[in-house]
This record gives C-alpha cells, sequence and structure tokens, in this order.
C-alpha cells in the first residue's frame, strides 16, 4: 500500500485518488451465455469528488457500482481489472477483510430502502447493530450514535423514530434511515444507485440536497448512479456516460451538459424532455441498446449512430480528447 | 370568482366528451383497526373535470394523489362509491354490463407495467385482436385491423406478429400495449404513466408515437404521470391533485408559467434544473405527503404549505375559477374574504 492512499481515507485531503479503477470488465456466465456487461471501465475518485455515472438501463452502470464493492454473485461472476479503494485492493481482499472494508471504508446506498432495510428489526437497532459490528463499542454507545446519525440526515422526532419499523417510514423517512446506515461508519467512500429514483418529485430534491451537504461536510468521495440527467446535474461534479458495459463521454458536469460531444450524449440529452420542447417533434435516438452476449468488437452505438461512417466499425473507438478533463469514444469527432 | 363548473370551463369548444363530477372513492383499510374507529383511505375526495374532444389532459401528482384511481373509477374498473360520470353526452352510472362493455370500447387504457399487463400466452397480434375477437368482429377481419395496428405503432407485422411478449423489449411492449388500446377504435385513451418505466431515448419514440397517433386516428387522451416535462410536453390542460383533491387546474402554459396553488409552485420547482451552474439550493417543500388515511383537515395541502393559517385547518377550500377563464384553484388566498390574511390580494 502506497502512502499516498493513507492520506486519502483520512479524507481531508483532495486530488489524492480515493478510488482507482482501471480497466474494469465484468461478464456474467452462465452455462449458455455469457453477457459481457462491463467491457473496460478505468476512472479515479479524490475525496471530496461527486463523480455521476449517466446511462439507461442495461448499460452496466448499476454493474460497476456493486463491482466496486464486490456486490455481485461469486460463482457466475468473473470480474477483471484493477479496484483500489482507499489503498484496498478489492478485488483481491478476502471473505473477511472484505467485510471489514464494506461499511467502515466503502458504503452503499440502494433505489429502494424497503428491500435493503430489514423488515423485522427498527430502523435503530439494524444501524446501532451495524456500529457495535465494525467499531467495537457498546449499545449504548452505538445507539447515541445512531441518534446522532439520524438527526444529521433530519429526521423529525429522532428519538421516536429510532424505534420504528421500516414500513412505518414514509419512503424518504426511509432513505435517509438507509443514508443514515451506510454513513454510520464514517466510509470514505460513497456508492449511491439511483438512491432518488423512487421518490416523488418534493421528496428527491430534499435527498439530493441531503447528500450533497453532507458528501461536503465529510469530504466523501461520491459515486452516484442515475438515469437521470437532471438529477446528475444537481449533484455530480463530474460525469460518466455509460453505453454497452463502457465510459463513452466523460468529463466536469456542466460542459458536457452544455455541449455533448458523444452523438450517443447528444441524442439522451435531446430526447430528455423539458419545457421548451413543446410542440416539438423529440428527436429520439432510434433503434434500442446492443445485446451485450457478443462483446461488441467496435463502436457499441454505431448502429443507432446518426454519424456512423466506415471507420466506426473497424474497432472500439479510442478515448478522444474533447476538452480540458474531457474524453469522447468516438472516432468522428477528430474527423469534423 | 364564481364555483367552478366543470362543464363550463371550456372556452367556446360545446360539449365536452368526458364530463366526471362528484367522484368519490373511500377504500376501507383492514386489519389496523381493532375495536377503534374503522379507517378509510380518501384515494379519490370529490373530483371534478372535464375533457374535450381532441385535447390532452395531463393530471399530475405524486404517489397517492389519486390520478391512477380517477382514471380506474372512470374506467369503471374499480366501482366509484359516487359521482357522475357522463361520457359522449350518456350518463355512465350504475350502467348494465352489457352498456358498460359498449363504453369500455370507446374509452380504453394503457398502463405503466407493459409486461404485466399483455397475456404472455399469446402472440401479440392475438392480444391485438382480442379486444375486436370479444367485440363480434370475425377472425379475418380482426387479425387484419392487429396487423394494421401494429404497422401504425411502427412494428412490422410479419416479423413480430407471432412473437410472445417476452420476446420484445419494453419499448416494443408498450408500442404493442397501445395498439391494442387502438384496435376497438376509441375516442378517449387514458395513458396512466404509459412511458414512465422507459429509459429515455425509448420514451421520446414513444411520445412522438403518441403525437403520431392522436392526429391520425383523432384521439383525446388523459395523460396520468409523475413526471412533470412529459406531461408539459403533451398536455394542452393540466390538472394537479395532491391527496384524492384537485388542486389547481388550468390550460398547460397557465399552470407551468404562472401557477397559483403553493402545491403545484413547490412541485414545479422540484423539477431538478438541468443546469449545474445554478443547481436547487433550498427545498421548495419538507417532509413526504402525509398518509391519505385520515388526511389533514381543511386544506391537505396545509401540513406542508408555508403560507398555511388558522382558516386552512378549519375550512376546505373550494375549487373556484379564476377570473381569467379556464383557470381554477383550490385555495384560501385566492377567495376574498376567506379568512386568510392574504385572502384576495393576488388576484
Amino acid at each position: 500500500m502506497s502512502s499516498s492512499f493513507a492520506v486519502a481515507t483520512s479524507a481531508i485531503s483532495t486530488g489524492d485518488r480515493l478510488v482507482e479503477v482501471n480497466d474494469l470488465t465484468v461478464r456474467f456466465v452462465s452455462k449458455d451465455t455469457t453477457i459481457h456487461a462491463v467491457n473496460g471501465v478505468s476512472f479515479t475518485l479524490a475525496a471530496g469528488e461527486v463523480l455521476g455515472i449517466l446511462g439507461e438501463s442495461g448499460s452496466g452502470k448499476t454493474v460497476t457500482l456493486r463491482a466496486l464493492m464486490r456486490l455481485l454473485p461469486e460463482g457466475r461472476t468473473q470480474i477483471g481489472g484493477t479496484v483500489r479503494v482507499a489503498g484496498h485492493d478489492v478485488l483481491g481482499l478476502s471473505p473477511g477483510a472484505l467485510s471489514r472494508v464494506r461499511g467502515s471504508t466503502i458504503a452503499m446506498i440502494f433505489q429502494e430502502p424497503m428491500t435493503a432495510l430489514d423488515p423485522v428489526y427498527t430502523v435503530g437497532y439494524q444501524i446501532a447493530e451495524t456500529v457495535v459490528r465494525h467499531e467495537n463499542v457498546s449499545w449504548a454507545e452505538a445507539r447515541r450514535r445512531t441518534l446522532d446519525l439520524f438527526e444529521k440526515v433530519q429526521i423529525p422526532s429522532a428519538q421516536r423514530r429510532l424505534d420504528a419499523y421500516p414500513h412505518e417510514l414514509s419512503g424518504g423517512l426511509r432513505q435517509r434511515a438507509m443514508i443514515a446506515l451506510a454513513l454510520s461508519c464514517r466510509p470514505s467512500v460513497l456508492l449511491a444507485d439511483e438512491p432518488t429514483t423512487a421518490l416523488d418529485a418534493t421528496v428527491q430534491i430534499q435527498i439530493l440536497l441531503l447528500l450533497r451537504s453532507l458528501q461536503k461536510e465529510l469530504g466523501m468521495g461520491v459515486v452516484f448512479v442515475t438515469h437521470d440527467v437532471g438529477v446528475a446535474g444537481e449533484i455530480a461534479d463530474k460525469l460518466a456516460i455509460m453505453y454497452a458495459g463502457r465510459f463513452i463521454e466523460t468529463g466536469p458536469v456542466t460542459p458536457i451538459m452544455r455541449a455533448p460531444r458523444h452523438p450517443y450524449t447528444e441524442g439522451l440529452l435531446a430526447s430528455t424532455v423539458h419545457g421548451a420542447m413543446r410542440g416539438q417533434r423529440l428527436k429520439a435516438i432510434q433503434g434500442s441498446p446492443p445485446n451485450l452476449e457478443i462483446l461488441p468488437a467496435a463502436c457499441s452505438f454505431a448502429p443507432r449512430c446518426p454519424r456512423v461512417a466506415d471507420i466506426c466499425l473497424a474497432g472500439v473507438p479510442p478515448e478522444v480528447p474533447t476538452g480540458p478533463d474531457r474524453m469522447a469514444r468516438c472516432v468522428r469527432i477528430t474527423q469534423n | 370568482m364564481s364555483q367552478a363548473t366543470p362543464l363550463g370551463a371550456g372556452p367556446g369548444r360545446g360539449e365536452p366528451l368526458l364530463a366526471v363530477s362528484g367522484l368519490r372513492k373511500y377504500f376501507p383499510v383492514k386489519g389496523l383497526s381493532f375495536g377503534g374507529p374503522s379507517l378509510v383511505v380518501k384515494a379519490v375526495d370529490e373530483v371534478n373535470f372535464a375533457v374535450w374532444p381532441g385535447e390532452t389532459l395531463g393530471i399530475v401528482g405524486e404517489s397517492g394523489c389519486g390520478k391512477s384511481t380517477t382514471a380506474r373509477l372512470v374506467m369503471r374498473l374499480i366501482e366509484p362509491d359516487s359521482g357522475q360520470v357522463r361520457f359522449e353526452g350518456r350518463e355512465l352510472a350504475g350502467g348494465s354490463n352489457a352498456s358498460l362493455r359498449a363504453v369500455r370500447s370507446r374509452m380504453q387504457m394503457v398502463f405503466q407495467d407493459s409486461y404485466s399487463s399483455l397475456n404472455p400466452r399469446l402472440p401479440i397480434e392475438d392480444t391485438i385482436a382480442f379486444g375486436p375477437r370479444v367485440h363480434g368482429t370475425p377472425r379475418a377481419e380482426a387479425r387484419e385491423r392487429a396487423r394494421r395496428l401494429l404497422a401504425a405503432v411502427g412494428l412490422d407485422s410479419a416479423r413480430f406478429g407471432r412473437r410472445y411478449p417476452h420476446e420484445l423489449s419494453g419499448g416494443q411492449r408498450q408500442r404493442i400495449n397501445i395498439a391494442r388500446a387502438l384496435a376497438l377504435n376509441p375516442r378517449l385513451v387514458f395513458l396512466d404513466e404509459a412511458v414512465s418505466a422507459l429509459d429515455k431515448s425509448v420514451q421520446a419514440q414513444v411520445l412522438n408515437l403518441l403525437v403520431d397517433l392522436k392526429a391520425e386516428f383523432n384521439l383525446t387522451y388523459v395523460f396520468i404521470s409523475h413526471d412533470l416535462n412529459v406531461v408539459q410536453y403533451i398536455s394542452d390542460r393540466v390538472l394537479v391533485m395532491y391527496l384524492g383533491k384537485v388542486v389547481e387546474t388550468g390550460p398547460v402554459d397557465v399552470i407551468y408559467n404562472a401557477p397559483r396553488h403553493p402545491y403545484t409552485q413547490a412541485l414545479l420547482s422540484s423539477r431538478p434544473s438541468m443546469d449545474p451552474e445554478r443547481r436547487i439550493t433550498v427545498p421548495p417543500l419538507t417532509g413526504d405527503p402525509p398518509n391519505p388515511i385520515n388526511p389533514p383537515s381543511g386544506c391537505r395541502f396545509r401540513t406542508r404549505c408555508s403560507f398555511a393559517e388558522e382558516v386552512c385547518a378549519r375550512v376546505e377550500p373550494p375549487l373556484l375559477a379564476l377570473p381569467c377563464g379556464g383557470h381554477d384553484v383550490a385555495c384560501h388566498m385566492m377567495v376574498p374574504n376567506s379568512g386568510h390574511s392574504r385572502a384576495g390580494q393576488a388576484s
């Protein structure tokens, strides 16, 4: 372990590589088929930084996120590449070491708090249990920490809510309780898998603002997966647009949202409905995403791309720089 | 200010296609009230609205506001407790099964879950032809109509006709559901979160299709969605619901540019800014929508409203037409002499 990672875990420094993913590949193998879910993803994340991974269903965004915590079914998953989180080689950890890292170094929040929380224990008990298990403190101390956490995630009447079962809480409060659970052992990296997708509009914005303020206050690195470009725009510092298991465009959030360069990103933004489009025909992307049973040997978007040319089918497009800290995997960008 | 009459709210457009008044459905809650007072969910409570031929009425609101239940009550998939529904000038209440069947062929629905709303054991062509067959269309003619409709929703019938629902993508399945809804030549189609489960790129394709079909088949839509942007894109008029009540209704531009009900205002400003340089900094509302079991007294929004006063807890605000016409709001601040300190200031 290099010493620079030790600095990153204290979550004070910025610019250090808290998360470093190199050429990550994930395949789901069964008797009949192999699904190439993630096909060579590389990125880094510094403490205090929020990376938004934007993609449609089946693009591999959730699988990428789960690979960072090795939350994939071991028996039928082949993971390649390297994943380093706060100095730990996640893919090489022993089961015991992995469960110590999960929760204390890297934690995750999910789309459906109702299925992520245990229905037969009170939320307060579940969180205190996690604290006792990871930090070896007394139950009384753990319960006090839990109350602090409930106040931190702005649960009203926190003391009373500790004794509530998940089904007794509203959707927004359940999501707050899950955030409290994820933060209970002070992780330096938080993974968020569409945590606001199941929430109503007025609750979604509350949870996004809460996550943003907690992330700033605690200096966490966050990887936030979403299909909604509006949500990504509210929370991310940098964006990665994912298609067919690859990052096809990455860069700082504002330039990408204002001037996307990859034809898929352009299409995705153009087909996201907003008020100004009333009465106009939507510029929909034709067709549907590729079947990932075959590893795409060329640009995966070529069959749907309005700018497709012969060169697009020659091989997997390399990363083409498109501005400061920006790249897009499209050979047509350099041609124009 | 005058009492809003849904029948009179359409400026010079004649008889509405659908007129709903006093629609109500309370669901009893089982198992929660041992010996105590019986509990009910006031899912839809005295809802009035009308839909004119050729328009698209958008219904928006958060989960539990009653927007889907409203559609199901009008379709009589659920039996209403009370209320009148007039469709094509005829009263529907308490009709026989035969007349209900006749009406349902003129009024169809597309559901959110494209998979569970199709019969998994029927090839899609047969699914589309099923309705016409039940209504007495000869087999060959029904099949021919199914093939024409498949083409109309952009699917090649030779290639797709004999496939089963599990062999199609979500977007393709939703096209089948739309084709099935059109198979009986309806005048009115309820689209209940019909594009909500689709990916953005596919959603745009289906929205374009809905716009085309509306013109081609001379349809009228009731478009129910929690997605404010999609509703703005597709609707001519918008109805905003909160906890079983209509809080505001009006032309889409008026609702989106000059909403008058505090809930509509908060709902619209909860939308992501789409500009990372101008992010939302303060949440427009705190908390979740209250439980529709035992909703708040008076105005149901008062527990989350920053303008709530004593009168809001005591008196339920009526849905009143603003002088400009076609724009109805249920808020004491819009009613002169309502007892609210801001009453009538805004108008």
